[in-house]
């Protein structure tokens, strides 16, 4: 057990990719075996990572270093705070979610399942990983799982046409969209990494942000003779962009709607739920620390960008005539306030109350909009299971027909809504706070965002649940929610509730790391 | 138990009942509605208990003398936000009227839902009852009215609303006091829609919704701005500390934003906040539609909740709306804009009011001129004058709602007895109903005369006087005179209405047939009634008790206006209620069936335009609602997504795959892969030309070897 307790980290981090390999052993008939496999063991994490909560006192803890490429002096460096913490519980308690929803999937389950757990050990790596090598390692193994997931399992129908009238099924131009953004993303960043770690001789982000922010001569100039201002600045735009089109800021938000709509229901709820935060993760973790000279440059810029992401996000959800677009477009609008939450302390070089209030509002919005999004994914694969079809006009007058998947339904909006008293609305007023003094005119604008945010959930709730009695529905019946899929939403619904009514479990642990994340 | 204790504990009864219902009870129906109404009954028992408590200590309100408790709730940078519950003179007197409003249309609540009744034969959840048919004895059919088909349901919705309300009530922190403010709206979406498969009212609940959302978001940024500068949200923080609310009066507003003080900037954007949530031009338009919803609902959001918040919030933000004010100076920039919307707001409804037919309607515009009063007397600094027709306008506005609610369900019965489809709601079908409805006739016309201000055994008249006479005495005399206008209309409409409703004789058969309604409605229109007459007495000017107790709330006490200064506008008052009654008395006593508006022909246009309502939906669709559609759908989702940003994609990616072919065609197919065939085909080639030399016959070989060594000898002997 000790063993377990000093190598925790390494544990919730491996575990997924162990379970995925005893699959790989497993007869693909056995469907029913697969499923309930691949829940159990992610299941492992998620009780390691509230091992790791209750154990987590404060700082950065739970290092665990080993030798690994010594001879360009990367190493196997693990470690949490209580940003990567919070990011980590929510990836762990995502993904059996996920996993117990995808139990409809009957296509191929064993491929399925051992791709769902390697993206969970690929997400958890960036965000355990206290190395900029074994980062990019990570950042990039999430991505692959993800595009299968997207390119096989997505949605059937649906096409998109291109140019010159030709047209290709949806879910491949969706995955090839993703893919090729993330490429573009992880070429910058490699190209970066490298560039660091041959100026600095360290990945190690502990000696990183220690001297790089501080270093102004080069010992070794490379062969391109570069002087180190330059170094800085293209190590951070390749890092902003990098991080940009992962967030999505605006306008890089195009690939979102795409991917989140045709991924399979599990698919958005992981995409919607973690892997856009490892976006802002980036932005936290590195460019903040590592550049606060040049984040505070462009910080107005970004405040912008994030300003257009909420109120066009906004706008574009309300928009929409496919469900699960608008929710989709939700997302773009939702981690705009993160993105703002992010700028703001920029600006400000990380220091003061008012920035600490807006990276405390951006981190629990990360992890809010993981419940919300999630659920709001979820709920609708849930009628899409039913009905096939996810055409807002196609449906109305569902209340009757399913009032309990209707209350639910209601909830999660108001969660995604921001409501006072579920989770979003103490994330969303604390960056509104934190960023009001410092960007007071972005934020009085991203009010137009937050006005329509209630606009298009309540065209949502209208459009699915409200309205004249449904006669097609009527007659051809929809079943109920059932038992398992109210099980994957209630922990979701009682955390918005939990962190709505009593923020402090989790405030406190962002609050000490935020205080902290520039030195 | 402690007081303070006590009042931690008032929200949580109803919360409970609504989880319950909603988690468990939902299926029964007597079981859900015992538990909503035992819950507003707990909740109303403490308040009362807090409320005499608190009238019982001397000099309630100052430093030391409240109740208040709080707990940290999260810490943030350094400090720490605190949380907790305060009860001073204001939310004394506030909880005081709330708990009985809510109890009472709690109780009224299970008689209008036909508890008791059976089933109805096609009725459909998200519809109201349609009436059930049942056959007596004789063999004759009735048709009956059935029970309502989501009946426990609406007890859980009204049970999380008046939780938002108590929320509201006790809160010592502008950030509770707003969790409460946006769980009312939430369920003001829910009730108001209740009736979800109405089209009408689930357009209804969404313009609701986003109408007093626009309002919430600058309020969210007033609260934000006010954290920042103070480092606080309590009240008593802010307020009983001068030299905070001097910081705030002398600080520019930020980037000197009109050349506001941070007070005003932060009292202008709650203010705003007040406007969507209380109804008042040019954010007025949701309200009337709410009528949408269940009676009940109407009730609750004008009288017991929703729209009194509003205005709760901005009195209790008084001390920031006017600092930098003293009493008779110049008003600060958030009061003058209050007294400027308020009447506005009190004459523009009031007209509306006169040509609406729709008994509910009447009194939803009358409510919005009523909440224009109290803005306008706080804007000019009446701070308790505000406060005391708020809570007197919440009696005798759930007592009228409530009771237009019984005129409805007796309209009703007469509509089911007839089977015509004649609408229950429209005055000019009624006529006559005193003799038929006697209990709701004398409580109705107690709460009208409540309303126009009927001299002095009225709760009204007390209230209404007041604003006027502090409009008067501080020589205010455009608002006092807008108000007064719209005080003779307030009487004028109230008498049109009563008149058209109970007075005459029935125009229609289902007039005729209308009756009476169960005790479980009657009794809280009585006892309403009681507090619409007698709770404006502690309020007169020869003793101002409320005025003594509410103005305890303030840092400085307000001085009360003296009686002698208070008579020319007494005489106003009463005059202006006594002719505006007889006037409308006057002009619709002699409606016969079948008769339009008396009003509508010398009118004329004004008629049309005031029924039309200003044309402010119509306005309003073509100004914001049409381009917000199509600025989402079109620009947004079909220019600038799909069209710009993915169509710069989709070059670069076109780009990118022509350049494929452009390579292969002019670089690899001629230069790769020529090279790589040249050098082939000329090895190729070459082997093939060179392939004589190579037959494998040994004849040929022993030849050249021949040739060979011939001419090797050659070379070396003739060298």
């Amino acid at each position: 057990m000790d063993f377990v307790l000093d190598h925790l980290l390494t544990f919730i981090l491996f575990t997924p990719a162990l379970v995925g390999a005893v699959l790989l052993f497993l007869p693909k008939e056995e469907k029913v075996l697969l499923r309930w496999v691949a829940l159990v063991g992610s299941l492992i994490p998620f009780a390691l990572s509230l091992v790791l909560w209750f154990q987590y006192k404060g700082g950065r803890a739970f290092d665990e270093h080993y030798l690994w490429y010594e001879a360009i002096g990367s190493s196997y460096h693990l470690q949490v705070d209580g940003l990567s913490l919070t990011m980590v519980l929510l990836t762990t308690l995502l993904t059996p979610l996920a996993l117990l929803a995808s139990f409809s999937i009957t296509d191929r389950v064993k491929a399925y399942m051992i791709l769902f757990l390697f993206l969970e050990t690929g997400m958890l790596g960036v965000f355990l990983a206290w190395d900029l090598l074994l980062f990019f390692v990570f950042w990039e193994i999430g991505l692959v799982p993800m595009y299968f997931l997207i390119n096989q399992w997505g949605s059937e129908k649906g096409e998109r046409e291109i140019w010159g009238g030709r047209k290709i099924p949806a879910r491949t131009y969706a995955s090839f969209k993703f893919m090729i953004y993330t490429m573009a993303g992880s070429l910058g960043l490699l190209l970066a990494i490298q560039m660091i770690g041959v100026a600095a001789h360290t990945f190690d982000f502990g000696a990183l942000f220690q001297y790089w922010p501080k270093m102004t001569t080069l010992d070794s100039v490379g062969p391109l003779r570069l002087s180190i201002p330059t170094v800085k600045i293209i190590a951070f735009w390749a890092f902003a962009i990098a991080f940009a089109l992962k967030v999505p800021v605006w306008p890089f938000h195009t690939w979102l709607p795409d991917a989140h709509t045709e991924a399979p229901t599990a698919g958005s709820m992981i995409l919607a739920g973690v892997l856009l935060k490892l976006g802002a993760y980036g932005f936290l973790r590195l460019v903040l620390p590592l550049f606060p000279a040049e984040a505070q440059k462009y910080a107005g810029a970004l405040a912008f960008l994030a300003v257009m992401a909420i109120i066009f996000g906004a706008f574009a959800a309300f928009g929409q005539t496919d469900f699960k677009r608008l929710v989709a477009y939700s997302s773009v609008n939702h981690m705009g306030f993160v993105v703002l939450g992010i700028a703001a302390a920029a600006y400000v070089g990380g220091t003061g109350e008012n920035a600490t209030i807006a990276l405390n509002g951006a981190v629990l919005q990360m992890f809010n909009h993981g419940l919300s999004a999630a659920g709001m994914f979820f709920l609708v694969g849930v009628i899409y299971e039913r009905a096939h079809t996810r055409d807002l006009n196609a449906f109305g007058g569902l209340f009757p027909l399913v009032p309990i998947y209707g209350g639910i339904l209601l909830f999660t909006s108001m969660g995604s809504l921001g409501l006072p008293g579920l989770s979003g609305f103490i994330s969303e007023f604390l960056v509104v706070r934190g960023a009001w003094p410092i960007f007071t005119v972005y934020t009085a604008l991203a009010m137009i965002g937050l006005l329509f945010t209630g606009a298009y959930v309540l065209k949502g709730v209208k459009k699915v649940l409200h309205g004249p009695a449904n006669e097609h529905w009527e007659e051809h019946g929809l079943a109920e929610i059932n038992f398992r899929e109210i099980v994957v939403i209630a922990p979701l619904m009682a955390l918005m509730l939990w962190i709505g009514v009593w923020p402090a479990w989790i405030l406190n642990v962002i609050n000490t790391t935020m205080r902290a994340l520039f030195q | 138990m402690t007081t303070e204790t006590l009042i931690w504990l008032l929200p949580l009864p109803p919360l409970l009942a609504f989880g319950l219902i909603v988690l468990f009870t939902n299926r029964w129906k007597a079981l859900s509605h015992s538990i909503a109404v035992g819950a507003a009954f707990l909740s109303w028992l403490g308040s009362m208990v807090v409320f005499f408590r608190a009238i019982g200590i001397e000099h309630f309100g100052s430093e030391g003398h409240v109740f208040e408790a709080s707990i940290p709730w999260l810490s943030l940078g350094e400090g720490v936000f605190k949380i907790g519950v305060l009860i001073d003179p204001l939310s004394a007197v506030t909880l005081f009227f709330v708990a009985w409003t809510v109890l009472m249309i709690f109780i009224y609540s299970v008689g209008y839902h036909n508890f008791g009744q059976p089933k109805g034969d096609h009725d459909h959840a998200g519809l109201p009852p349609h009436g059930t048919t049942v056959s007596d004895k004789h063999g004759h059919t009735h048709k009956i009215p059935s029970i309502e088909p989501m009946y426990a349901r609406f007890f859980a919705f009204i049970g999380l609303f008046a939780f938002g309300m108590y929320t509201l009530v006790v809160s010592d922190n502008l950030l509770t006091l707003f969790v409460g403010w946006e769980i009312m709206g939430l369920c003001s979406y829910l009730l108001i829609g209740f009736w979800f498969a109405k089209p009408s009212a689930r357009d209804a609940a969404v313009k609701a919704f986003m109408t007093t959302r626009v309002g919430d978001v600058f309020m969210l940024l007033g609260v934000a701005y006010l954290y920042s500068l103070t480092g606080t949200l309590n009240f008593r923080e802010i307020f009983f500390n001068e030299h905070t609310l001097e910081v705030l009066a002398t600080t520019p507003a930020l980037g000197g934003f009109m050349g506001l003080s941070a007070a005003g900037l932060i009292g202008l954007l709650l203010f705003i906040g007040a406007i969507g949530k209380s109804a008042q031009w040019p954010l007025h338009t949701w309200l009337p539609d709410a009528m949408e919803g269940p009676t009940p609902v109407s009730a609750m959001i004008h009288a017991a909740t929703m729209v009194s918040a509003g205005v709760y919030m901005v009195i209790r933000m008084f001390p920031l709306l006017s600092a930098g004010w003293v009493e008779g100076g110049a008003l600060t920039p958030a009061m003058t804009a209050m007294a400027i919307i308020g009447s506005i707001t009190a004459l523009f409804a009031a007209t509306i009011a006169v040509a609406q037919n729709d008994v509910k309607r009447v009194l939803a515009y009358s409510t919005i001129s009523q909440l224009g009063f109290m803005i306008a007397a706080l804007g000019i600094g009446a701070y308790v004058a505000a406060a005391f027709h708020l809570v007197m306008h919440a009696f005798f506005k759930a007592l009228l709602f409530l009771g237009s609610g019984s005129i409805i369900h007796g309209m009703e019965h007469g509509v089911l007895h007839t089977g015509d489809h004649i609408d229950p709601q429209n005055m000019l079908n009624m006529g006559g109903l005193r003799k038929k409805m006697p209990v709701t006739f004398v409580t109705f016309l107690l709460g009208g005369l409540a309303l126009s201000g009927f001299p002095f055994v009225t709760a009204g008249f007390w209230s209404k006087d007041e604003i006027l006479a502090d409009a008067f005495a501080n020589n205010h005399l455009v608002v006092f005179g807008v108000l007064a206008l719209a005080a003779l209309l307030t009487a004028f409409y109230t008498a049109r209405q009563i008149t058209l409703t109970f007075l005459g004789e029935p125009r229609t058969k289902e007039a005729e047939h209308a009756h009476e309604s169960k005790w479980t409605m009657t009794l809280p229109l009585v006892i309403l009634a009681v507090f619409a007459v007698a709770a404006g007495w502690v309020g007169t000017p020869v003793k101002n008790l409320f005025h003594d107790f509410v103005g305890g709330t303030l840092l400085e006490h307000p001085k009360a206006l003296p009686f002698s200064e208070a008579i020319i506008p007494m005489v106003f008052s009463i005059l202006i209620a006594l002719s505006g009654l007889f006037l409308g008395w006057l002009v619709y006593r002699n409606v016969k069936a079948g008769q339009p508006d008396p009003l509508e022909k010398p009118l004329g246009g004004v008629y049309t335009f005031l029924k039309n309502k200003w044309y402010f939906d119509q306005i309003y669709d073509f100004l914001f609602v049409r381009p917000a559609a199509w600025i989402g759908e079109v620009f947004t989702s079909k220019w600038m997504d799909l069209g710009l940003i993915d169509g710069i994609l989709h070059t670069v990616a076109r780009v990118a795959v022509s350049i494929g072919p452009i390579l292969r065609n002019y670089f690899d197919k001629p230069v790769v892969n020529g090279f790589g065939d040249f050098v082939g085909e000329g090895t190729k080639a070459l082997g093939k030309r060179w392939r004589v030399l190579q037959p494998g016959r040994v004849q040929l070989y022993m030849l050249a070897a021949l040739v060979f060594a011939v001419g090797a000898l050659f070379y070396f002997i003739f060298r």
